[in-house]
């Protein structure tokens, strides 16, 4: 085991800061800190001309293979991209999905036309994307995807029809990749596609979905009809699972790092409000940052640990990775209320009306999406014993 | 950055590992914590001569392997599993790193000579009844005596301290406070005026004893280090230490996760496996993720510790490592060994199944050398009083 970088990554780590000290300016200034989860609505056409200055800068899927226009940097230096990334407080990326999921989907799994086609405007950080998994009768059960794909002989293309939700930034998005089945008679993971949808078209119609924190960044997406050419489906019908899993094994890549960087943010901020309102000489506060620090702190570790290590021997996750999602989902869940219990009856007080909420408030409300998103903490704990622990498999019901 | 083991030290770990399932099963284990030494001699002459445990990380001009504290910990993170009853924390991890830390030449040479050839164990004396592990929990004393020193005291909570060979004991000059004051001293531990007795202890797997010191005189080749200065040493054997005790504890709750899904899944009642119930599945899973949390803490922990005895660029993370690793492995341990006795119901509870003798080293491990709450108020301090 060996903690240290190198120098040539140590170099990288100078590299990176000082572009983003020097750019992280003027227009952009204002930007620092903002529109990470939770706060994804705010200045979002700046943020998109921050991608596009990123892209410019050359750091913009810096983790990808070179040829195909990424950076081709080592996993420490993604690491060590992403940990000074979120350090200089840069903004939350509009171009997160295409970079960390149809990207690496497109690279395992698409054609070359895809490729082409596709990747290019991801690393300029001019085409934006969303993901169109769940759907209102399939949400932890996700292969219970309704939305139907129907080939139209005549037009030679796709007809999609169905309804996706908690679609985050599919209201800025180019594109958005969706799951849907391309076998009407099909059930479950068998019978599904994957498909490349274009967003600006009369069959696709997009609602925002009014959040706890009263703000919106996901929405309901809604196809009738909606049109996708037959070179835009990633491997052939019936493959939608296999390629819709493999992308889900990309999201826990580096890039939680980068949110374990966001994390150190707020906890921070909780650190000096604790230091300045005299909370921190409250015995039971203390204990409380203190674990939320000592857990901080391993999460980094156990990231490390994922990124170290090989698969496990079945090709599935490892024990580490299998817990990270349950772990940090709890850890920021706690954070929230541990920001509300620091700033005491103040916490009820907003900033202005009719709901401006401070940064802390907005954190406590939109984490309680942490623990149901992406796999809600139950279903966590059934992949955790089935898979981590091979305890048998949950029943399916017979409810149709 | 490589943040896993290298084949080397997978290949000791899996050598320690089938070494101790064969010589540390039950019937072992209960031997063993039946009679008041609370090790069997001949198996700890067996790891000294054929394992080479006891000298893994001692430099080899002191008769030792030269390996490094990564390794240590591994060690001891099977030793967890297995429950080995042995003197190793005390006289590798506590003693040991006391003369690795404080030690001099003559000291090392001739105390870590005697550990790595296996003719001798030691124990570490810091602090008396209802201690913090902190400097002020440092209560006996020292006076000069011409060239030499003369000792009194009280230490409890010394482990394996009634059957060791050579005993390092912290000691505050008389009259002093705090950090200010304090020495270590090395000793054979049937120097006259040393009083031991063996305290008899919940968890029987590990023995703990109390030492008395009256008007104990020692030479001036006793002393470790420069006389009154020895806390910045003491606390970096203390985090040595607290790092080695939680590796531990993430042995013993791999193995209580293992116990109780093994033990689940055969369990049957409404003609299915308990396994099969999602409240038990729930449980374990949380288990699972404690389990591995504490092990990436232990893991980050002992590459520090290993830089704080080489010098590296992470040597001054020392402390607040091991009190992160320290917090979380002791209540990890013992929530695990609390689901693991209460998903084994009825059998849990008995002596017969081996669930209670984990769940008794959970308790014991977590109060030795700083439980969460008091490593917790450690790294409170480092945040918000700084």
């Amino acid at each position: 085991m060996k903690l240290s970088f190198n120098r040539e990554d140590e170099r990288f780590r100078e590299e990176i800061a000082g572009w983003l000290a020097d750019n992280l300016t003027g227009e952009f200034a204002r930007l620092k800190y903002r529109g990470g989860p939770g706060d994804e609505h705010t200045y979002p056409e700046e943020r998109k001309v921050w991608e596009r200055k990123l892209a410019e800068g050359g750091w913009t899927c810096v983790g990808w293979p070179k040829e195909y226009g990424g950076r081709g940097c080592s996993i420490e230096q993604q690491v060590i991209f992403f940990e000074e990334y979120a350090r200089a407080g840069a903004p939350g990326r509009v171009g997160h999905i295409g970079e960390g999921l149809t990207g690496p989907t497109l690279i395992a799994f698409g054609t070359e036309a895809q490729k082409q086609k596709y990747l290019p405007g991801i690393v300029a950080g001019t085409e934006l994307w969303c993901q169109g998994y769940s759907e209102p009768s399939a949400g932890s059960d996700l292969a219970a995807v309704k939305t139907k794909a129907r080939f139209d002989e005549a037009s030679g293309k796709w007809r999609i029809n169905g309804q996706k939700v908690w679609t985050s930034l599919a209201h800025e998005s180019d594109y958005c990749f969706v799951i849907a089945r391309t076998d009407p008679d099909s059930v479950a993971h068998k019978g599904l596609g994957f498909f490349l949808i274009k967003m600006d078209q009369p069959g696709i119609t997009v609602r925002p979905i009014e959040q706890i924190t009263g703000t919106s960044e996901f929405n309901e997406v809604f196809f009738d009809d909606a049109e996708c050419d037959a070179a835009d489906m990633v491997g052939q019908p019936g493959d939608g699972w296999k390629v819709a899993m493999g992308l889900l094994g990309f999201e826990r890549g580096v890039s939680t790092l980068g949110q374990q960087m966001q994390f150190q943010n707020e906890f921070d901020e909780v650190v000096k409000l604790a230091r300045s309102n005299g909370a921190a000489h409250d015995p039971v506060i203390r204990q409380r940052i203190a674990a939320a620090h000592a857990e901080l702190k391993i999460m980094r570790y156990n990231a490390m640990r994922m990124l170290s290590g090989q698969s496990g021997s079945d090709g599935g996750l490892q024990k580490e990775a299998l817990i990270y999602k349950l772990y940090w989902a709890n850890w920021h869940r706690s954070l929230g209320e541990l920001a509300m219990d620091v700033m005491g009856p103040e916490c009820e007080i907003l900033e202005g009306a009719p709901y401006a909420l401070s940064r802390l408030q907005a954190m406590y409300l939109f984490v309680r999406s942490d623990t149901i998103y992406g796999g809600t903490n139950q279903i966590q704990r059934n992949i955790i014993a089935e898979r981590g622990l091979g305890m048998p498999k949950e029943p399916r019901g017979d409810i149709r | 950055m490589e943040f896993a083991f290298t084949e080397e030290q997978q290949m000791i770990r899996d050598t320690a590992a089938a070494f101790l399932a064969e010589v540390s099963d039950s019937a072992a284990i209960r031997r063993a914590m039946d009679t008041e030494a609370g090790y069997d001699p001949d198996l700890w002459q067996r790891i000294c001569r054929e394992m080479y445990w006891q000298a893994i990380h001692v430099p080899e001009s002191f008769g030792g392997l030269g390996l490094g504290y990564v390794e240590v910990v591994a060690m001891q993170e099977q030793m967890g599993r297995y429950l080995l009853c042995s003197p190793f924390l005390a006289t590798v991890c506590m003693a040991g790193n006391a003369l690795l830390v404080a030690g001099d030449e003559s000291q090392k040479s001739e105390w870590l000579g005697k550990v790595c050839a296996g003719e001798a164990t030691g124990a570490l004396a810091v602090c008396g009844r209802g201690t913090r592990w902190d400097a002020d929990s440092v209560t006996a004393t020292w006076q000069r005596d011409g060239d030499g020193f003369i000792l009194n005291g009280e230490y409890r909570y010394v482990i394996d301290g009634h059957t060791a060979d050579f005993l390092v004991v912290a000691a505050r000059e008389v009259g002093s406070q705090g950090t200010a004051g304090i020495s270590l001293f090395i000793l054979q531990a049937n120097t006259p005026g040393v009083e031991r007795s063996w305290l008899p202890s919940m968890d029987q797997a590990r023995k703990q004893a109390s030492v008395a010191l009256h008007d104990v005189s020692l030479g001036g080749s006793a002393l470790m280090g420069e006389a009154g200065c020895a806390w910045v040493s003491l606390s970096r054997v203390l985090d040595l230490a607290t790092v080695a005790l939680a590796g531990e504890q993430v042995g013993g709750s791999q193995r209580l996760l293992d116990m109780t899904v093994a033990y689940t899944g055969e369990r049957v009642q409404f003609n299915r496996t308990i396994a099969s119930f999602q409240a038990v599945k729930h449980k374990a899973a949380d288990m699972m993720l404690k389990a591995e949390v504490a092990r990436s803490a232990v893991y980050y922990a002992a590459c520090v510790a290993q830089e704080a005895l080489e010098g590296g660029p992470l040597a001054g993370e020392l402390a607040e490592a091991a009190s992160v690793a320290k917090s979380y492995c002791s209540d990890a341990y013992f929530a695990i060994a609390g689901d693991a006795l209460q998903l084994h119901g009825g059998v849990g509870f008995t002596w017969e199944y081996d669930v209670h003798l984990f769940f008794k080293r959970a308790k014991s491990s977590e109060h030795l050398l700083g439980n969460g709450a008091l490593h917790r108020e450690r790294l409170a301090a480092l945040l918000l009083d700084s």
